[in-house]
């Protein structure tokens, strides 16, 4: 179908990083139901870097794929490095969403975050609180309510 | 390998209703409103369309009014009756709250205006009572409108009994049967039906024409002014060979609907069966009144846009009612005004079958759909909540 780019597509069909790590330093889930997406990111790291990642995913073919291409982005980089990384660069890093579909990428960004956030609370390391979103947003489902 | 389950969408055309169109593509190419033989040869192509129509609908030739479609077709009859009824002083209209977007849209718009529109609760099973309408009307209701059968859920409605209703309380009766009409057999005197909807695409036949049927008596309002075509109701030059597609196609399915009707719904109850037997799958809709072709489920646990490109993949064409394939923020309105919580109704597949599908389709469809069902769910977070126990099953 045309009406996503090839790459979404192939991340859609042949998800990477499918699954859940057991005992993982940080798990991070946002979105809801209601909406029709959520992800959950499942983080191993060590000597501060993402050893493995993986995901879980209730939603729509964008919203696989963001996640899929999210994890790619972020496995074997420094904590840092993920910290960084932001919807835009997943989104272009899949040669583009649709308008409507932009919240996809917003939400892998914000499972990552959300993950991170755990990882730090468990294991005390302080951080800079506005680096991450108070409540993960879900604007575009709650102007739909 | 592709199989088209997609038929409450569009269908194909049929090669009669498209032999019925060639020769007014090419030497049948007068206007029938014109003097001259050419024109006059037309007309009399137009007349013949017109009477076989209203012969299929068991009404005159004089009551057949053709459209750009059944979305026309629905502006035109309700705006018509609520002008009719703002003239005798009535602005109550009563509906439903599962109807297409083409009613619902133009009574929002004359709820504007300052029409009073009760919007019927459809019952779990995706059906209302005729008991519901007599209930509802009062002495300034103008119109009832109540689809004949359901785009989404296939449930067809009583529509005899709450014509009887409507005649007897002496309210105009509409109904928009674009999913019925060419698919059951319909008499619009017999079910006591003063304004009816069709679209010939959903028959086979052409895109871009349908026919609103109004009982003699009930004076249009028109949309499109111009000249005097549609007994001056409908302006424009007719579209001559999609008003003759739409009459060999409706001909055509009205010739073997009985036996069309027996062969689609064997198959779609073999859908039904098998798909059924899917975990937490739900039927959407009584299985009983329901359209030959109509098969429609939600799924616990995915979403229906994945469900769907996956299915593609797999050669099914299909649908679902899922905010993410609709376009807009919230789910079908249809699932959730029969009940369907949010987070099931995301997770909807229509699937819409007609005479052409055979057995052995089906149950490539029902293997495809369970394959698909399943990868999707090993990956969705929410069905391993399902699973666990830490979120409580809806379906």
């Amino acid at each position: 179908m045309a009406l996503y780019s090839e790459k979404v597509m192939d991340h859609f069909r042949s998800p990477r990083n499918v699954g859940v790590i057991e005992n993982a330093d940080g798990v991070g889930e946002v979105g809801n139901a209601k909406c029709g997406d959520i992800m959950k990111i499942y983080l191993k790291i060590e000597d501060d870097t993402i050893k493995d990642v993986k995901f879980e995913t209730f939603g729509c073919g964008s919203a696989i794929a963001s996640s899929s291409m999210a994890t790619e982005l972020i496995k074997g980089k420094p904590v840092s490095e993920a910290l960084a990384l932001t919807n835009k660069a997943v989104a272009e890093a899949l040669d583009g969403l649709p308008p409507i579909k932009m919240h996809c990428s917003v939400l892998a960004e914000e499972a990552i975050k959300a993950a991170l956030k755990d990882y730090y609370d468990r294991n005390g390391i302080p951080y800079d609180a506005a680096d991450f979103p108070a409540e993960p947003s879900c604007a575009h489902c709650e102007t739909g309510e | 390998m592709r199989i088209y389950a997609d038929n409450a969408a569009t269908t194909s055309l049929s090669p009669t209703a498209k032999a019925a169109m060639m020769p007014y593509f090419d030497d049948i190419y007068g206007n029938p409103s014109s003097l001259h033989t050419v024109g006059q040869i037309a007309k009399e192509a137009l007349t013949d369309a017109r009477r076989r129509i209203a012969a299929v609908l068991n009404c005159a030739e004089a009551e057949i009014y053709f459209t750009s479609g059944g979305s026309e077709a629905d502006n035109q009859a309700i705006v018509s009756a609520a002008r009719l009824g703002e003239r005798g002083g009535k602005k109550h209209i009563i509906s439903t709250a599962f109807e297409h977007h083409a009613v619902l849209h133009t009574l929002k718009e004359l709820e504007k205006e300052g029409f009073d529109v009760t919007y019927l609760d459809v019952h779990g099973d995706g059906l209302i009572t005729a008991e519901q309408v007599r209930e509802t009307i009062t002495d300034e209701t103008c119109l009832v409108t109540v689809m004949y059968a359901n785009n989404e859920i296939g449930t067809v409605q009583p529509i005899a009994e709450i014509g009887a209703v409507c005649r007897e309380k002496g309210v105009v009766f509409h109904t928009d049967a674009v999913q019925a009409a060419g698919h059951l057999y319909i008499d619009v005197q017999r079910e006591n039906i003063d304004m009816l909807s069709l679209s010939a695409h959903k028959f086979h036949g052409p895109k871009g024409i349908g026919v609103l049927y109004a009982r003699r008596g009930i004076r249009l309002t028109n949309l499109i002014h111009g000249g005097a075509q549609e007994r001056g109701k409908r302006a424009g030059t007719e579209n001559i060979p999609a008003i003759m597609g739409m009459a060999a196609a409706l001909e055509e399915a009205a010739a073997h609907i009985e036996e069309n009707a027996a062969k689609t719904a064997a198959l779609r109850d073999r859908l039904i069966a098998g798909i059924g037997k899917i975990p937490h799958a739900a039927l959407n809709g009584d299985a009983e009144h329901r359209l030959p072709g109509n098969v429609s489920f939600c799924f616990e646990g995915i979403e229906g846009e994945s469900l769907l490109l996956l299915l593609d993949d797999k050669g099914v064409c299909a649908s679902s009612g899922s905010a993410c394939t609709s376009g807009s923020l919230d789910p079908s309105h249809v699932l959730l005004a029969i009940g369907r919580p949010h987070e099931v109704a995301h997770g909807s597949l229509r699937l819409t079958i007609d005479h052409n599908t055979t057995k052995e389709e089906a149950d490539y469809i029902i293997d495809a759909v369970t394959d698909v069902v399943a990868s999707l769910r090993a990956m969705s977070p929410v069905w391993r909540d399902l699973r666990n126990g830490k979120r409580d099953y809806i379906i």
